[in-house]
């Protein structure tokens, strides 16, 4: 048995919405775990921080502006970091927004900024990864960041549910047509984390009196996502595929 | 950083089963990441030589006999784990029995009455026993090995498939009621994987190719390959992981 089964050196590996609170942390993670890594967001500026401080600690980083919305800026990203480190062979696609509200008062510029981003940009961004995975004839690893509201629902966030959802199927076809080549498509779903998208609403009393009647009785933190990325992502998983790998202090075996 | 999220060092880890295949693979790998591994099944010679080479090869481990089929055994089993140890830290529950292959209406009552006495009520004695020891300890880690049959009935499976719903099911009950007490319960759900057990789905051609067109990619397991989830599930890096199912089946099920 391979002591390193979780290790990523040699690794190429792309992150995206890494600007900040999961995708940020991600990047760290992947790095110290070995992989060479490519921060995506839409501003580059903002990532300048965590490529210098990954650089500065022995790792390799890269910073690239990508709006996932945007298939040429996806394009000119992927190009950017094969030109630098080579053929990324391990995506971690975690951009996501959110527009809290009802569905019959949503906006329409709201529901179509959520899904561009969390749907559309998921596909276009998946399937650049696996036509260059494909292209170059090696095999590689997709996560996606889906969520419990992908396989649950909770008043007020239609929306996003719909999206994760749509993610959740995306893995799964995903995951079906690329299996014979070598190409592993999983989705991670997290549970509730404190995040800079929701850290009001868990900061207020309703909020914690939510949290405190979850079977946890705690939020997720941040680190306690790092096992399930690396188990996805490294060839721990080499027979994982399609899968949807909760991560959620047991919130989804709660009753109604 | 990958190393010490998944370390093991001085927990103590029963597995069940642990003779040969899947289980194997869990306490050979458990035990490398540190703990100390007390491998069971219903023969102790099948543990002994498992226990032998995870020795040889430094680490800790010893064996004990224990057919979870039989409630007085894993009464025993446990009272021994509380003398010597004093404590439990994790549990896999891999002991699974498939007696009958065939059409599920001509399930004789002996294979059925057998099939759930070890995969349901073994299971679940098991799982209660280790609890009340995590409970001393602060806290603890079970894994259940079910399997994609409890999704999606395996072809001519049929009381072996109902019997790993149930554990499914039982995954969930006991994460539920046991997350306040810092005991994490999980289930791995593995796809087809070459093991002695799984042999009939290997000889019996129409079965093996029926399978085998349902698996995306395209081939079956090793036992080792389940191991990484396993260690995942039991480890530190899943502090959030209670309650899920984790499929392990080359898209199996998708």
């Amino acid at each position: 048995m391979d002591p390193k089964r979780f290790d990523l050196t040699g690794r190429v590996a792309l992150v995206t919405g890494a600007s900040s609170g999961f995708g940020e942390h991600f990047t760290r993670v992947l790095a110290a775990a070995g992989a060479r890594v490519v921060a995506g967001a839409r501003r580059e500026d903002r990532l300048h921080k965590l490529v210098d401080e990954i650089t500065a600690s022995g790792g390799e980083a890269l910073a690239v502006a990508m709006d996932v919305t945007d298939a040429a800026s996806v394009a000119a990203a992927f190009a950017a970091a094969e030109a630098k480190f080579g053929t990324v062979d391990l995506l971690v696609n975690n951009a996501g927004v959110a527009a809290p509200g009802t569905l019959h008062k949503t906006a329409e510029a709201d529901w179509d900024w959520v899904v561009d981003t969390n749907l559309k940009g998921v596909w276009l961004v998946a399937a650049e990864a696996a036509r260059r995975m494909l292209a170059a004839r090696r095999g590689g690893a997709i996560v996606n960041i889906a969520s419990v509201l992908g396989m649950a629902t909770s008043r007020g966030h239609g929306v996003y549910s719909a999206t994760k959802a749509g993610v959740i199927q995306l893995t799964k076809h995903m995951a079906l047509e690329l299996a014979g080549k070598n190409i592993r498509v999983n989705a991670i779903c997290p549970g509730y984390f404190k995040t800079e998208m929701n850290d009001e609403y868990f900061d207020s009393a309703a909020g914690q009196a939510y949290i405190a009647a979850t079977p946890g009785g705690r939020l997720g933190r941040m680190e306690e996502m790092d096992g399930p990325l690396l188990l996805l992502a490294s060839d721990a998983g080499s027979f994982i595929n399609g899968a949807l790998l909760p991560v959620d202090g047991g919130h989804l075996v709660m009753s109604i | 950083m990958a190393t010490k999220l998944f370390d093991l060092g001085g927990r103590i880890a029963l597995i069940a089963g642990a003779s040969r295949g899947i289980g194997e693979a869990i306490a050979r790998l458990l035990a490398e990441q540190g703990a100390h591994v007390i491998v069971t099944s219903r023969k102790l010679d099948g543990c002994q030589r498992v226990v032998d080479e995870i020795r040889a090869a430094g680490h800790s481990a010893e064996a004990m006999a224990c057919h979870i089929g039989e409630m007085e055994q894993i009464e025993a089993a446990f009272a021994r784990v509380r003398a010597t140890h004093g404590r439990l830290d994790i549990l896999v529950n891999n002991a699974a029995a498939n007696p009958y292959f065939g059409h599920v209406v001509d399930t004789d009552l002996p294979a059925f009455q057998k099939t759930l006495d070890v995969n349901i009520r073994g299971y679940f004695y098991m799982s209660a026993s280790a609890i009340k020891l995590m409970r001393d300890g602060g806290g603890g880690a079970i894994v259940n090995v079910g399997s994609v049959n409890g999704i999606t009935p395996g072809p001519l499976q049929g009381i072996y498939s109902i019997s790993k719903a149930a554990i499914i099911s039982m995954t969930k009950t006991f994460a539920k009621e046991c997350a306040g007490e810092n005991i994490r319960v999980n289930a791995l759900l593995p796809g087809l994987t070459r093991t002695k057990f799984a042999g009939a789905l290997f000889t019996n051609e129409d079965v093996h190719r029926e399978i085998m067109a349902g698996i995306p990619m395209g081939r079956h397991a090793e036992p080792g390959e389940m191991a990484g989830a396993v260690l995942y599930l039991v480890s530190d890096a899943a502090s959030y992981t209670t309650g899920i199912c984790l499929t392990v089946d080359g898209g199996l099920t998708i």
